[in-house]
C-alpha cells in the first residue's frame, strides 16, 4: 500500500518536475544542446590524433588528466568541425572524468560548436574597436554576399557566418577570421575577394590586407627603424 | 637630473590636494620640466615588435636574449625578486599590482609543487600587444618564464593562450621546442642544475578566463568561473598548489630588466609608474599601431607621434578609452593633458588598464560605442554571481534602448542604480568592468544621452 503510494508520488512528482523544466525552457528559450546533437552517435579519433592526444596528456600530471578536456575538444573540432555528444563521451573516457564535466566545459566556452556548421566558418568581429573602423559594414557585406543572416549556414553548406567578440587584433581592425586564419585591415572589396577565393578552395594570404606586415604604423615606422643592437648587460653580471 | 626628479616629487606632493582636472593641467606645466615619452630605440625592451627580424632562437640570441641568463640565475632567488621590486615594474595586464611584491608572496619552502601561469588570454577589446610579443619575440617570454619560475621556485610554467590565436600558439610551441633543443629550458636549464618545463594550454573563447582564478579553473579542465578569494593563488592555486599568474608583457620584460639592471628601468616614467609599456592604439586614428613607449607619455603625444593623429585632426576628437574596454571613457578636454600612466589616469577617474587606447572622433555615436561594450560584457559574464549575470543583461537592454533613444528619462537613474549595485558585490571584477564604461559615459556625456532621449520623445 505505502510502497505504491510512494511510487505514485514519485512518478507524479517526476512528471510535474519534467513539465516545469519544459515550461521554463520554453519560457526562457533555453537551447537544448543535445537536440541536434543526437545525430552523431559514434565518434573516434583518427590514429594521428591519438598520437597528438598522448602528447597533450604528457603536459599534465598523471592524476590531473581532466586538464586536457579543452585541448581534446579542440582536437575533436579540428577533426569533425563540431563537437557531438558522442565525442564528448569519448573525451570523458580518455581523461577519466564524468561525462557531465565535459558537457559543462563544452557548453561554457563559445568556441566549441555544439551543432554541425558550414564547411568554412567566417567569424566577423564587431566589437567597439572593429565597429569604429567599419566592422558592421563588413558583416553586412558578407550577409549580402552569402545571402544569409548572421549565425546561419548557406544552403550549400559551404559557409557559416557568425558575429564574434574581440579577436585581439584591434590595431589591425576590422578583422575577420576564416577557419582560424586572421584577415586584418579589411575593406569591403577585400572581404569579397577573400570569401570568393576560400569558396574556390584556395587559401588567400592571411594577415593584414594593407601594405603593412604586422601592427606597425601603415605610413612607415615611428620606432625601431634601425638594426637592433646586440646583447646589453650591466657590468656586475 | 636629480634635482628635476626632486622637484617633481615635491610638486607631486603639493598637487595631491588639487582636484583631478586641475591636477592634470598643472601637471603638464609644472612637471613639464622633464618630458616623458622620447624613448630611444636602444632602450626598448621589445626589439622585434613588428616581426622585421628573425623570430627564431638564433635571431633572438643575436638581439640579446638568453645573454648571461645563467649569471642572473646564479645570483640567487632573492636577488631576482629584489631587482624586480626595485625596478618598479607593475603588472601589465590591467590591475597594475607591483610584480616583485606579487612574486614575494610565493612560499619558498612549500612541500607542494609550485607553478607559474602566464596569462596570455588577451581578450579585452582594444588590446593586441601580447599577440605581437608571442609571435615576434617568443624567446623573451620563454626566458622570462625561466627567470620568474626560478625566483619563485616553480617546477613548470603553463602559458594559457586564448583559443583564437591558433597560429600564434603554433609559433609559440615551436619556439619552446627550440629552447628545449638549445638546452635553455628543460632538464638542467641553462646548465644551472635547475629543471624547468614550459607548456602551452589553449583556452576556448571565454573573456572571463583572463581573471586569474577563472584561468586556473579553466586550466584544471572546468568551466572558467572565478573562485572566491582568499585563499589567493599563491596559497591555493592550480590543482591546489602555490601558483602565480602573470601577464605576458610583465614576464617578457623581466629578462631585460634583470640584464640591464633595475636602475635602468627605474629611470623611465614618473614615481610609482616606472618603465616602458606597449600601447595598442586603435579606432579613429590615421595609423593604428602597437608601439612601445615610456610610461607617462602624454596621451596627445602618443596619438600624434605614433598613430598619425586623430582622423580629421586633434579638434575632431570626441573621446578616448585609455586602457581597454573596461576603463571609463574620457572626453577631449581631459585627453589634452592626461599622461599615460597609472596615477595620472587614476586622477582622471579612469585607468591605464592594458594600455589599449581606443580613439573616437566626432563622427562616432558614443552611446552606441559604449552600448556595444555593454553587449560584450553581457555575452562574457560567466553567470556565477547574480549582480553580474542580471546586471549586465539589464545594462545591455537599457543601453540598446538608449541608442535608439526610446528609453525613458527614469532609466538613466536605473542605470546609475544598477552600476552602483554591481560594484564590489561579485567574486571577480568583471561586473565592475561592465559597469565602469557606462559610469564614464554618464559622467562625461550625460548631455548627449539626454539629447538623444529628447530627440525621439
Amino acid at each position: 500500500m505505502s510502497l505504491s503510494l510512494i511510487q505514485n508520488f514519485h512518478s507524479s512528482f517526476r512528471k510535474t518536475a519534467f513539465l516545469a523544466i519544459q515550461q521554463t525552457r520554453n519560457y526562457m528559450k533555453l537551447p537544448n544542446i543535445f537536440e541536434k546533437n543526437e545525430e552523431q552517435t559514434k565518434f573516434d579519433f583518427t590514429q594521428t590524433n591519438y598520437k597528438k592526444i598522448d602528447e597533450i596528456l604528457r603536459k599534465y600530471p598523471t592524476d590531473k588528466k581532466s586538464s586536457a578536456i579543452i585541448p581534446l575538444l579542440h582536437l575533436v573540432q579540428e577533426q569533425e568541425g563540431w563537437v557531438s555528444r558522442a565525442a564528448m563521451n569519448k573525451v570523458s573516457n580518455i581523461v577519466c572524468c564524468p561525462p557531465t564535466q565535459v558537457y559543462e566545459v563544452a557548453t561554457f566556452y563559445t568556441m566549441f560548436n555544439k551543432k554541425p556548421i558550414g564547411k568554412h566558418h567566417i567569424e566577423v568581429c564587431t566589437c567597439t574597436p572593429c565597429m569604429l573602423r567599419g566592422g558592421n559594414d563588413i558583416l553586412r557585406t558578407l550577409e549580402d554576399k552569402l545571402g544569409i543572416d548572421c549565425g546561419n549556414t548557406t544552403t550549400d553548406g559551404k559557409f557559416q557566418l557568425s558575429e564574434v567578440e574581440c579577436q585581439g587584433a584591434c590595431a589591425n581592425a576590422p578583422v575577420i577570421v576564416i577557419d582560424g586564419q586572421f584577415y586584418e585591415d579589411l575593406k569591403t572589396d577585400d572581404v569579397l575577394k577573400i570569401v570568393e577565393q576560400v569558396g574556390q578552395g584556395k587559401q588567400p594570404k592571411s594577415g593584414p590586407q594593407s601594405s603593412r606586415k604586422a601592427s606597425e604604423p601603415v605610413n612607415g615606422k615611428t620606432t625601431l627603424k634601425g638594426k637592433p643592437t646586440g646583447p646589453v648587460a650591466k657590468d656586475d653580471l | 637630473m636629480l634635482s628635476i626628479i626632486k622637484a617633481h616629487r615635491t610638486s607631486l606632493k603639493s598637487l595631491q590636494k588639487i582636484t583631478s582636472t586641475q591636477f592634470t593641467k598643472t601637471l603638464v606645466s609644472q612637471v613639464g620640466q622633464r618630458f616623458y615619452g622620447d624613448l630611444k630605440d636602444s632602450d626598448r625592451v621589445f626589439t622585434n615588435l613588428y616581426g622585421d627580424h628573425d623570430w627564431k632562437i638564433q635571431g633572438a640570441i643575436k638581439r640579446g636574449d638568453w645573454y648571461k641568463t645563467k649569471n642572473i640565475i646564479e645570483k640567487g632567488k632573492k636577488y631576482i625578486i629584489d631587482e624586480i621590486k626595485a625596478s618598479g615594474l607593475r603588472g601589465r595586464g590591467g590591475a597594475g599590482f607591483p610584480t616583485g611584491l606579487k612574486w614575494s608572496f610565493m612560499p619558498q619552502n612549500s612541500d607542494k609543487t609550485s607553478y607559474l601561469v602566464i596569462n596570455a588570454d588577451e581578450g579585452e577589446p582594444g588590446t593586441c600587444k601580447d599577440r605581437e610579443i608571442m609571435r615576434h619575440d617568443p624567446q623573451k617570454l620563454i626566458e622570462g618564464c625561466l627567470l620568474a619560475g626560478y625566483a619563485m621556485n616553480c617546477r613548470a610554467a603553463y602559458i594559457y593562450i586564448r583559443g583564437e590565436f591558433k597560429e600564434t600558439q603554433k609559433r609559440l610551441e615551436e619556439a619552446i621546442q627550440e629552447a628545449y633543443k638549445e638546452g635553455m629550458i628543460g632538464k638542467n636549464a641553462c646548465k644551472t642544475g635547475y629543471d624547468f618545463d614550459i607548456y602551452v594550454h589553449p583556452g576556448a573563447g571565454a573573456y572571463v578566463c583572463g581573471e586569474e582564478t577563472a584561468l586556473i579553473e579553466s586550466l584544471e579542465g572546468k568551466a572558467g568561473k572565478p573562485r572566491i578569494k582568499p585563499p589567493f593563488p599563491p596559497q591555493y592555486g592550480l590543482w591546489g598548489c602555490p601558483t602565480n599568474v602573470n601577464n605576458v608583457e610583465t614576464i617578457a620584460s623581466c629578462p631585460t630588466i634583470l640584464r640591464r639592471g633595475s636602475s635602468w628601468y627605474n629611470s623611465f616614467g614618473r614615481k610609482n609608474n616606472h618603465g616602458t609599456k606597449l600601447f595598442s592604439i586603435s579606432g579613429h586614428v590615421n595609423n593604428p599601431c602597437v608601439v612601445e613607449e615610456e610610461m607617462g607619455i602624454p596621451l596627445k603625444d602618443l596619438i600624434e607621434k605614433h598613430a598619425g593623429g586623430v582622423i580629421g585632426g586633434w579638434d575632431n576628437l570626441l573621446a578616448v578609452i585609455p586602457g581597454g574596454s573596461s576603463t571609463p571613457v574620457i572626453p577631449k578636454q581631459i585627453c589634452q593633458d592626461v599622461l599615460m600612466d597609472y596615477d595620472s589616469l587614476a586622477d582622471a577617474k579612469t585607468s591605464l588598464g592594458t594600455g589599449a587606447v581606443i580613439v573616437m572622433d566626432k563622427s562616432t555615436d558614443i552611446i552606441k560605442a559604449i552600448a556595444r561594450l555593454a553587449h560584450f560584457y553581457h555575452h562574457e559574464s560567466c553567470g556565477q554571481c547574480i549582480p553580474c549575470r542580471e546586471g549586465t543583461a539589464y545594462l545591455n537592454a537599457i543601453m540598446d534602448r538608449l541608442v535608439l533613444g526610446v528609453a525613458n528619462k527614469n532609466e538613466i537613474q536605473y542605470l546609475k542604480d544598477i552600476v552602483a549595485a554591481m560594484k564590489g558585490t561579485t567574486v571577480c571584477a568583471l561586473a565592475e568592468a561592465a559597469a565602469l564604461p557606462i559610469e564614464g559615459l554618464l559622467r562625461h556625456f550625460n548631455d548627449e544621452v539626454m539629447k538623444r532621449i529628447k530627440e525621439i520623445n
